[in-house]
């Protein structure tokens, strides 16, 4: 296992992060660290076993198909950074 | 007594009694506060003027004689929790300037039985460390020795419940979260089983292994707390619909046949020779009190921690995408769509948090999933499956918090895996889903709390905090108080 | 060479629900921007989804009207990607285990027997909000997000790349359409996009076992435009792969003022949409009981009633698939039936008549002002002899525009056909006196005249008499 410079770059355009040259670095190496830690499943034999998504047995959880009140127009855009009229305003985006 | 080192109950009994009323006790929680925040750093939000105004109108309630035992009792709680009006950070930058529109199932709980808020707690952002040293808002010192860290991410609940800033507080617990603090400032935590409180209005870290609970003085306190939050939310789909009993009712049975199970992969050599004293001090009380050990094997647990940064990490990568600056939080200056996006998010989240959505980016993307993700969910199966095994013939399992009292500020911010090892005990239970508790267990050579973590059934609050409260009423370490 | 086109079409399905798939939020269109939002579908720190149950129910009876099996146990996965209109930096979708799996349907296109086409999946998501530009009140060139629409429930169909042409594509599209309508659950509007379809179009030559690489169509939102998109990109993959180039996979967006598909700028770097099942929300458990239950609460879908008019009603084919064409108009002549009208002749009235005024007015049949009680009493008058077809008209023109009832119109109008032939009798006598000329013609051989009597014998009664006893009279009376 060894974490390059290269991966870390996709892996931050995968997760909307920008990084430093120094940050890319430091975290090639720590993310190595801690993987070639995890790398320690690789030796546990898990043929046939269930992943388990939620530790307690649950299932159909459900709402009925009944309004409830919205926040409204102002609330929903009460933290908004910027607001043209009644949208979220954002930079354009291009298709 | 001074107002400030009550208990809930004992509170409680004065309000009724009127001999205190909640505005003079939150005068006095909010005095204690001003006095020693600087020396501690608990909070990120006072909120001095809502609780004085809430505390008057709980003295209208008492005065009515409706005095419900959280009635008038000042609280504060982990800024993780949503509150209405009130700025919820997370401990994190990327929401500095945001007002929830709605508020926290949990806190909206104690709210509705006029608990009182004093202010929102520091954690280490988005709860992710050990030690709140990640917090966007300053670092927390542990009450008992300002120079070490409470422990994290409810660093600021456990500090502030062991500075007597407030009579309780609220934190999350995600791989340890509430216990491993507790632990370091000599407080009660508790994790209830995943589904027993609502995580509607708590902002998520990792959703599968998030759960809400208490840090008090005593056991009995947290029963009250436990009490109050437990529960089914329609709001959150992951809630369990089970009756809650009243833990309160069943504190004072003993331990008398109670089963223990102690497992060896937790008693290991490298653990802190005070840490094992504390331990076998504590195994003697209860054999004294009448409780039967038995030696059990959790065999996976030197699988846990990989397995929790593996699936915490991938829930985290893609709970903090909506985090992008468009609707709430920090937005960026920036030139386009996609700059803002990065940009926005790189100002806004610190390095732990970055580190972890990478970590879990990756574990989840094209050509890695089968890998680590999945493998991590079966692995987690198999940890599950440990517990089942060891439950079938213990009532609860005993075992230390953490490893080491509390570390030195610094001391691990540079070493993340050295850190997150510091959670090999707590993590499993996480994990597992079910509940646990932290408490009181003594003291090292240098006057650093060590906790003690009893484990209980899924849904079997009631025989740890039974448990916890005879260890209680037969040791006194719970009534030291840190010399603030 | 020869190309054979190979065609999948993935058909997202608005659900007719009330409230979004996972809050609480009205689904209403076209209310004020951002104004039917809570915390769940802004994406705020701390909500949860929880899953409105009819979603699964409609979900089921798709599936169900599709030939689909049911996935016992089926789970929300995440979809991870960043976009505006996507407020948790995520979809709420379906990845392994959709709810339905495995089905198909049969389309026939003009003249050609019936093809079988698989559906390989129907799953359950959130749709996304809506993003504006240029139509902003405030101030700079940015886009506005609109998160109405985010968390409105949609299934997605996916069929098998069963479709050789386009004409193949419509007509499984056109079937899909019928069938979620005349469920109830999508209100089939593809304007405003409760019905829309992307098509995945590759070529590969005749008699080639591999399929050719394969362009995604985005945004074709009517069945003129699938067939448009699908028969320009099968011509531009065709012209490619002729001039030496080769296609590449990617998406492309049709524009239906030119008729073409345009490459769509890649949206940053390939996909890597990290699935992972999602943690908030509990697995999806469906029973046969339920299932069953769900089965025997289906409507009797347009195929089966289609037969069953032909088998029962005695139909003709042509009839009964028109009378099936929607749940409404179906409904409408059964109703007429029930009332007691001749299936044939309320048959041919809606067909005939009341499509006609249908169309004039802009009026849909669930509006119809004549009920199919009406329409069933103004038959039984023909049928009695008490009015005549053609003063039927009249008085259906009536109904139609005073809701009035046929018996009323008549009375009111004194149109009760006249069928007493001592009435008749005495003006075809007063008519044969006044014609002396034209009788004698006919009598020496001019059979076209008898027309002539008849118009006349019409005339003076203003359209009431009964044409048949007319008939008879006059045949009896010109013999002399």
């Amino acid at each position: 296992m060894s974490i390059t410079v290269a991966d870390v770059e996709h892996v931050a355009r995968l997760a909307r992060l920008e990084l430093s040259p120094t940050e890319k670095e430091l975290f090639a190496g720590q993310m190595d660290a801690i993987l070639g830690y995890v790398e320690k499943l690789k030796g546990l034999d898990t043929d046939g076993i269930v992943p388990t998504s939620h530790a307690v047995p649950m299932e159909n959880s459900f709402r009925e198909d009944s309004t409830c009140s919205s926040i409204g127009l102002e609330k929903a855009l009460a933290n908004a950074p910027d607001r043209a009229g009644s949208f979220f305003a954002v930079p354009k985006v291009i298709e | 007594m001074n107002i400030f080192d009550m208990t809930i109950h004992e509170l409680h009994t004065a309000l009724k009694g009127k001999q205190i009323s909640s505005v003079e006790a939150t005068s006095a929680m909010l005095k204690r506060i001003e006095a020693v925040e600087p020396n501690v750093g608990s909070f990120i939000t006072v909120t001095s003027e809502q609780a004085l105004a809430a505390a008057e109108q709980a003295d209208q309630l008492i005065a009515q004689g409706e005095c419900d035992l959280l009635t008038g009792i000042p609280l504060a709680i982990k800024d993780i929790f949503l509150t209405k009006g009130v700025r919820t950070t997370c401990g994190s930058r990327i929401l500095h300037n945001f007002i929830p529109p709605y508020s926290a199932t949990s806190w909206e709980k104690l709210r509705d039985r006029g608990a009182v808020l004093l202010g929102k707690l520091n954690q280490d952002e988005f709860a992710m460390g050990s030690s709140n040293e990640s917090s966007a808002y300053g670092i927390t010192r542990n009450p008992w020795d300002t120079t070490c860290i409470p422990g994290g991410s409810s660093g600021g609940s456990a500090a502030a419940v062991a500075a007597r800033q407030a009579i309780a507080t609220l934190g999350t617990d995600t791989g340890g979260s509430i216990r491993q603090p507790a632990s370091h400032c000599g407080c009660v935590g508790l994790k209830p089983t995943y589904g027993r409180v609502s995580r509607y209005g708590v902002i998520a870290y990792a959703s599968s292994l998030d759960q809400v609970g208490p840090l008090t003085r005593d056991v009995a306190d947290c029963a009250v707390m436990l009490g109050a939050l437990a529960g089914h939310d329609p709001k959150d789909s992951t809630s369990v619909d089970t009756p809650v009993p009243d833990y309160s009712a069943t504190l004072s049975q003993g331990v008398k046949g109670l089963r223990i199970g102690l497992p060896k992969e937790y008693f290991i050599d490298g653990l802190d020779p005070d840490v094992q004293k504390a331990m076998d001090a504590a195994i003697d009380t209860y054999r004294r009190l009448g409780a039967e050990f038995v030696d059990i094997s959790l065999p996976h647990t030197d699988y846990a921690v990989a397995t929790y940064y593996l699936i915490a990490t991938a829930e985290a990568s893609s709970n903090l995408a909506r985090y992008d600056g468009v609707r709430f939080g920090h937005r960026a200056e920036a030139d386009g769509l996609l700059e803002m996006y990065t940009k926005s998010r790189s100002e806004g989240f610190g390095s732990e948090v970055k580190r972890r959505i990478m970590l879990g980016t990756y574990a989840l993307s094209s050509g890695y999933y089968d890998a680590y993700y999945l493998k991590a969910q079966k692995v987690r199966t198999m940890i599950m499956n440990d517990f089942i095994k060891a439950f079938a013939s213990v009532d609860v399992i005993l075992t230390p918090v953490a490893p080491t009292p509390a570390f030195k500020i610094g001391e691990k911010i540079n070493d993340p895996l050295q850190m997150y090892l510091s959670d090999i005990f707590t993590i499993p239970v996480n994990l597992a889903g079910t509940c646990a508790m932290s408490l009181p267990a003594g003291f090292s050579a240098s006057g650093l709390p060590i906790g003690l973590q009893l484990i209980g059934k899924p849904f079997d609050e009631e025989s740890i905090l039974r448990a916890g409260y005879a260890f209680e009423q037969a040791t006194d370490w719970h009534t030291r108080k840190a010399a603030i | 060479m020869k190309y054979q086109p190979v065609i999948g079409l993935e058909v997202h399905v608005q659900l007719l629900t009330d409230t979004k798939i996972f809050c609480g939020c009205s689904t209403k269109f076209g209310a004020e921007p951002n104004s039917q939002t809570c915390p769940v579908c802004l994406g705020l720190p701390g909500a949860l989804p929880v899953l409105n149950k009819k979603v699964v129910e409609f979900a089921i009876k798709a599936g169900l009207s599709t030939n689909c099996s049911i996935t016992p146990r089926s789970i929300f996965a995440r979809k991870n990607y960043f976009y505006p209109d996507l407020p948790k930096g995520y979809q709420i979708s379906q990845f392994e285990d959709p709810i339905c799996q495995h089905g198909w349907l049969d389309i026939a296109v003009d003249g050609e027997q019936l093809k079988r086409i698989g559906i390989t999946r129907i799953h359950m998501e959130e749709d996304a909000g809506k993003l504006v530009h240029g139509e902003l009140s405030g101030p700079g060139d940015g886009s506005g997000v609109d998160l109405n629409r985010a968390c409105t429930p949609l299934l997605e169909v996916v069929s098998e790349p069963d479709l050789r042409s386009s004409d193949e594509a419509v007509a499984y599209l056109k079937q899909l359409h019928q069938i979620v309508t005349w469920l109830g659950i999508c209100d089939g509007n593809m304007e405003e996009g409760s019905f829309r379809c992307d098509a995945n179009v590759s070529v590969m030559p005749v008699g080639s076992e591999v399929l050719g690489t394969r362009a995604e169509i985005k945004n074709v939102n009517s069945f003129k435009f699938v067939k448009q998109a699908i028969e320009y990109e099968i011509g531009r993959q065709i012209d490619l792969i002729e001039d030496g180039g080769t296609v590449v996979q990617e998406t492309r967006l049709f524009d239906p003022n030119s008729g073409k598909t345009r490459s769509m700028r890649s949206k940053e770097e390939a996909h890597d949409y990290r699935y992972f099942p999602d943690p908030d929300l509990v697995p999806l458990v469906i029973s046969e009981k339920w299932i069953e239950k769900s089965r025997r609460e289906l409507p009797e879908l347009p195929e089966q009633r289609q037969h069953r008019f032909m088998k029962e009603l005695e139909l003709p084919a042509y009839d009964a698939e028109v009378l099936t064409s929607n749940r409404s108009l179906a409904d409408y002549f059964e109703a007429g039936v029930a009332a007691g009208g001749n299936a044939k002749s309320v048959g041919n009235w809606i067909m005939g008549e009341i499509t006609r005024a249908l169309n004039e007015t802009g009026t849909v049949i669930e509006e119809c002002p004549v009920t199919p009680e009406q329409l069933a009493a103004l038959l039984a008058l023909i049928d009695d002899g008490t009015i005549s077809g053609k003063i039927a008209k009249t008085v259906f023109d009536e109904m139609w525009r005073s809701g009035k009832t046929p018996h009323t119109i008549i009375t009111e109008q004194g149109l009760v056909q006249v069928s007493d032939s001592g009435a008749i009798e005495g003006l075809i006598d007063e008519i044969m006196a006044a014609s002396a000329g034209q009788v004698a013609e006919y009598r020496n051989g001019k059979d076209k005249m008898f027309g002539f009597f008849v118009g006349q014998v019409m005339k003076a009664s203003k359209g009431k008499a009964n044409p048949a006893v007319v008939n008879e009279l006059l045949l009896s009376k010109l013999k002399g």
